[in-house]
């Protein structure tokens, strides 16, 4: 709650918030803002936005509804975002738990996958992954967490090797503290934040990489998605250029939210740690 | 019965391929209820041997016998259950608590882990802690980082003495303090000596604090003991340069003037 307010007090904070607070809302009351499913065809191809007030942005090629689909397109690109970035941050914590609390061999060798991760570009491994298994949106998650891990793996690691060291750790082996309490009570709780602040740049990361998969036709061909919508205004940019331009709108807004929600919160956290 | 022998304890480290002979072949005694001063320079090896002894450190050679048991082959459970004998203060006041810690869980943690209240009478024990290093019961329920350096090193004290140690060491534990303040702590870890005849390894640069409150000095100098003695003849008869250098650098701690700080350093 304290951490809410000191967030809300910065005005990137706010602003992220209240963005991601609108697409959140939006997300879930999608269906009843616009009824039915999005992909069918609702009303005369190409209608110019602001025209009809039956469709507010106009129609595509097929017919379909413009907004529906950004309506619609929200949930999966939240959904899908924060999917991988859960996943990624779960990954993370593990592997950079495991390597910082063992040490050695272990953590030798965790950090070398993690290499790896880290040189392949992620959205090269996100597109090879999904053209060999097939677009569906669990799949889609994974191949986006696949190429984001890394990092958050490396953080942890670098925040338990760091906090290991504190006084307030010794203190606790002093005292006859087990290592699994010393471990989860002591060091993990002080090594998340920084993590978690990272999160929220992986989250814009995975919404992006969601919508460049689906661009190029590797997204989930069941549900709508910006990307897929932007690609499909791309073959008539010149005649309707606004299909591709009210979901591009979407993607940057959803982005420059998550951004500065992500830049509030680490301002939010930072001031803490300063406190005396 | 002696308390505490140290015998010939090294430890090296090596970084950055440069060797640092942190502590080498230092032997020590410390009897029950006294306190040890160890004083040296700098660099000159006081905290690695004061975490070697709390098994923060492994050392690469040498013996330490603590009430009787062999104290660096204890592993496990085992020395986990004896650190109760042997507790620490550290410097940095803040550094050495859990950010999130509040005053009543510093003083859970020794009580609960080593079973030595039942859950029921915790918070009672905690006030009598509390009361005991003259804080307020009401201090239990604030964060850490809400009490002041002085306050936290009160609390440091009482987590200390809760699972009744025979030996607390003491790294630079008033260094961080205000004047004024280190006075009234000093005071307090001598009362609870005399109260409960707690052995102190007193660590600190500063001759000052020694002569307040050690019956014996030890003065390290690059790793070694070079010299150790009844407080009062170190002080004013002090026979390594490396104690000279500290005396001299101390002036008010010499009551009668001499020649002036000795300038064979
Ligand atoms: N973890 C470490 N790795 C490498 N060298 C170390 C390490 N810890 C201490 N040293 C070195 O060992 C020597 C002794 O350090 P130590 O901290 O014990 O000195 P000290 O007497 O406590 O000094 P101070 O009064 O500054 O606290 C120093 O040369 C220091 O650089
Ligand atoms: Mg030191």
């Amino acid at each position: 709650m304290r951490l809410l307010r000191d967030l809300v007090r910065t005005p990137e904070g706010a602003i992220g918030l209240g963005i991601l607070t609108a697409l959140v809302l939006v997300a879930l009351f999608a269906p009843v803002l616009s009824a039915g499913d999005p992909l069918r065809i609702a009303g005369r191809a190409l209608l110019p936005p602001f025209t009809d007030p039956a469709f507010p942005l106009g129609t595509d090629r097929l017919g379909r509804d413009v907004l529906a689909g950004i309506l619609h397109g929200t949930r999966t690109s939240l959904s899908v975002g924060l999917a991988a970035a859960l996943a990624a941050i779960a990954i993370g914590l593990c592997v950079g738990l495991t390597a910082g609390f063992a040490g050695g061999l272990v953590d030798e060798g965790l950090m070398r996958v993690v290499d790896a991760f880290q040189i392949v570009p992620s959205f090269l491994l996100a597109l090879a992954f999904v053209s060999v298994i097939g677009a569906s949106v669990p799949v889609v998650v994974l191949a986006i967490a696949l190429g984001a891990w890394a990092d958050p793996a490396r953080l942890t690691r670098a925040q338990v090797l760091s906090i290991r060291e504190r006084d307030y750790v010794a203190s606790a082996r002093v005292i006859g503290m087990h290592p699994a309490e010393i471990a989860f009570r002591e060091i993990l709780p002080n090594a998340l934040p920084p993590v978690l602040a990272l999160s929220a740049i992986i989250v814009a990361a995975a919404i992006l990489t969601e919508a460049a998969l689906s661009f190029l036709g590797l997204g989930d061909p069941n549900v709508v998605t910006w990307g897929s919508m932007i690609a499909e205004g791309r073959n008539i940019l010149r005649s309707s250029p606004s299909l591709s331009i009210f979901p591009g709108i979407a993607l940057v807004v959803t982005v420059v939210g998550v951004y500065l929600f992500s830049e509030g919160l680490t301002k939010a956290l930072g001031g803490r740690r300063l406190e005396p | 019965m002696t308390l505490l022998t140290i015998e010939n304890l090294s430890k090296r480290f090596s970084s950055g391929g440069r060797e640092v002979a942190a502590v080498s072949d230092v032997s020590l005694t410390l009897e029950p209820g006294e306190t040890l001063g160890l004083v040296g320079a700098s660099g000159s090896g006081k905290s690695t041997l004061a975490r070697i002894l709390m098994r923060l450190l492994p050392a690469d050679a040498g013996a330490i016998q603590f009430e009787g048991k062999d104290w660096l082959t204890l592993s496990g459970a085992e020395l986990r259950r004896h650190r109760a004998r042997m507790q620490m203060v550290f410097q940095d006041v803040l550094g050495a608590f859990n950010p999130r810690a509040t005053v009543a869980s510093v003083l859970d943690d020794p009580l609960r882990i080593h079973a030595i209240v039942p859950k029921a009478e915790r918070p009672r024990a905690i006030a009598a802690l509390l009361d005991r290093v003259g804080l307020p019961a009401s201090y239990a329920e604030r964060s850490i980082r809400d009490v002041s350096g002085g306050q936290r090193q009160r609390i440091a004290i009482a987590r200390a003495i809760a699972t009744k140690p025979s030996l607390i060491v003491l790294d630079e534990a008033v260094s961080a303090l205000d004047v004024s303040i280190r006075g009234k702590i000093l005071e307090l870890l001598v009362e609870l000596q005399e109260e409960r005849g707690i052995s102190y390894l007193f660590v600190s640069h500063d001759l000052a604090v020694l002569r307040a409150v050690s019956h014996r000095i030890a003065v390290m100098e690059t790793g070694r003991l070079v010299e150790t003695g009844p407080m009062r003849q170190v002080i004013e008869n002090p026979q390594s340069p490396a104690a000279k250098a500290l005396i001299g650098a101390v002036p008010r701690l010499v009551t009668e003037p001499t020649e002036g700080p000795s300038h064979d350093v």
